[in-house]
């Protein structure tokens, strides 16, 4: 096993790696983790609910579900990525790495666009979309 | 040989190897699922009106499963919390409880979901045929209220009509359980059978009927199908779109001539567009939370030597084990609506 070669260290605390995560750091970020989980549980129940809304109907138009419920899964993927993945107080470098995948990614969603300007013939999505 | 960086940071990148390494893993992991979750989007908007499936997942479930998920996010930021402030004990429990989380949501995936999806039976109606199916399909009163047409019949597959001699399938019907009667009327000047399960609960099952009529001498003329009650009453306004629990199917069965059918599976991935990206998707997501289970165990079972001798290292792997899982629950965020509710 590799950790074999890895120094025993004395430290009972983190401090010393300067990650910025202290004891003290930690134990007020736990309280946050149940907040955000507790908030993602009700966006959860948010979201199963409003899909029984038909809100193309009330407000008129198409796809309104569809707006909202990704709305509110950005939402609830942001908050992931900030506070349980640290991304909120991470290094530059993550930040470039994602930009990157980002980029691409959105690249990808936009060609999907392209059925705006060629669409599928005699599918729902060429007149509703 | 030690390596540098494994503990801590590097100056330049502040980072140590291991988160380097699992965010850009991490980064190619949104590309991979990116480009599925694209392909989602061109199948959808390329579906014909009605043949974009809504309602055929159990909700309930998926929300119970997405709840699973979300507290395991949970409990491995605790369990890396835990170690942090070096309690051990804590974290075992944190990291156990992940691992009962990510072993339950299989479960009720593999053996629950899944399985109740491949005995279901849908069959699409070829387009010229729909009004003679009005009764099952209610497209005038779809379409008075504006909404997409149904196109196809689901429930549970009751019986399936074929002409053939009973010698034919003699052997097939005793090996699968099923009863084989005469029927009323003649085809070809051969003799129509009805064959059904011998258990009435069972029904003959959609896969068991596709080796049935493919045996030699087996001409199918049409289905018996227990129907789901959006098809036994489709004019009612409360079918017009999926509810939260799924409804239980109808005692109706409906007669589907096999000749007016453009295709006919079970829930299966050649069902549909819809049910090969839904498969392909959630399955390449269960992978994952399968591969993030047997880390976690790694971590579990045989962790406690590491973090006697570093328990910085050991927190370091936790949290590159627990960023691997947040994404996957973050992956499912988008899954659940996309497939579930949409």
């Amino acid at each position: 096993m590799s950790d074999t070669h890895t120094p025993a260290t004395s430290a009972p605390v983190a401090e010393a790696h300067g990650d910025g995560h202290s004891h003290d750091d930690i134990a007020r970020h736990v309280k946050g983790y149940m907040i955000v989980g507790g908030a993602l549980l009700f966006c959860t129940v948010l979201t199963v609910a409003l899909s029984y809304v038909d809100f193309d109907k009330m407000i008129g138009g198409h796809n309104w579900n569809f707006i909202i419920a990704m709305i509110l899964a950005t939402f609830k993927a942001g908050l992931v990525a900030a506070i349980f993945m640290h991304l909120k107080q991470e290094k530059l470098t993550i930040w470039q790495f994602l930009l990157v995948a980002a980029f691409f990614c959105t690249g990808l969603f936009l060609l999907t666009l392209l059925h705006w300007v060629d669409p599928i013939f005699g599918t729902s999505r060429s007149t509703h979309f | 040989m030690q390596i540098p960086h494994e503990v801590t940071a590097r100056p330049d990148t502040g980072l140590y190897n291991a988160k380097l390494g699992i965010w850009l893993f991490l980064a190619s992991e949104v590309m991979l699922f990116g480009g599925l979750f694209s392909a989602y989007v061109f199948l959808r908007v390329g579906s014909d009106d009605g043949y974009w499936p809504h309602g055929l997942l159990n909700v309930p479930i998926g929300t119970f499963n997405t709840a699973v998920l979300i507290a395991s996010s949970v409990t491995v930021v605790m369990a890396w919390a835990s170690l942090k402030m070096r309690q051990w004990n804590k974290y075992k429990l944190y990291m156990g409880l992940t691992i009962l989380a990510g072993v339950l949501f299989l479960f009720i995936k593999l053996y629950v979901e899944w399985p109740a999806k491949f005995v279901h039976f849908g069959a699409f109606i070829k387009k010229d045929k729909w009004t003679e199916y009005e009764q099952y399909l209610g497209n005038k009163h779809l379409a008075d209220d504006g909404r997409p047409p149904r196109a196809e019949i689901t429930g549970h597959l009751e019986a399936v009509e074929i002409a053939a001699t009973e010698d034919a399938v003699k052997a097939f019907a005793e090996d699968h359980q099923l009863e084989v009667k005469p029927s009323e009327g003649k085809e070809g000047g051969e003799h129509t059978l009805i064959v059904e399960a011998k258990e009435e609960k069972e029904g003959v099952g959609p896969f068991t009927a596709e080796k049935l009529i493919k045996l030699p001498g087996v001409k199918p003329l049409a289905f018996e199908v227990k129907l789901d009650e959006v098809n036994a009453d489709p004019n009612d306004p409360k079918n017009d779109r999926p509810t939260f629990w799924q409804r239980p199917l109808s005692e109706k069965v409906g007669r589907i001539k096999f000749e007016d059918i453009s295709s006919w599976s079970a829930f299966a991935p050649k069902h549909s567009s819809y049910f090969a990206v839904y498969f392909t998707i959630t399955g390449l997501h269960g992978a994952h939370v399968l591969a993030g289970v047997i880390v976690f165990c790694y971590f579990f079972f045989f962790g406690e030597k590491l973090y006697r001798k570093n328990p910085e290292h050991m927190a370091n792997r936790v949290e590159v084990g627990g960023l691997f899982w947040h994404f996957v629950d973050l992956v499912w965020i988008f899954v659940f609506p996309i497939f579930y509710l949409l």
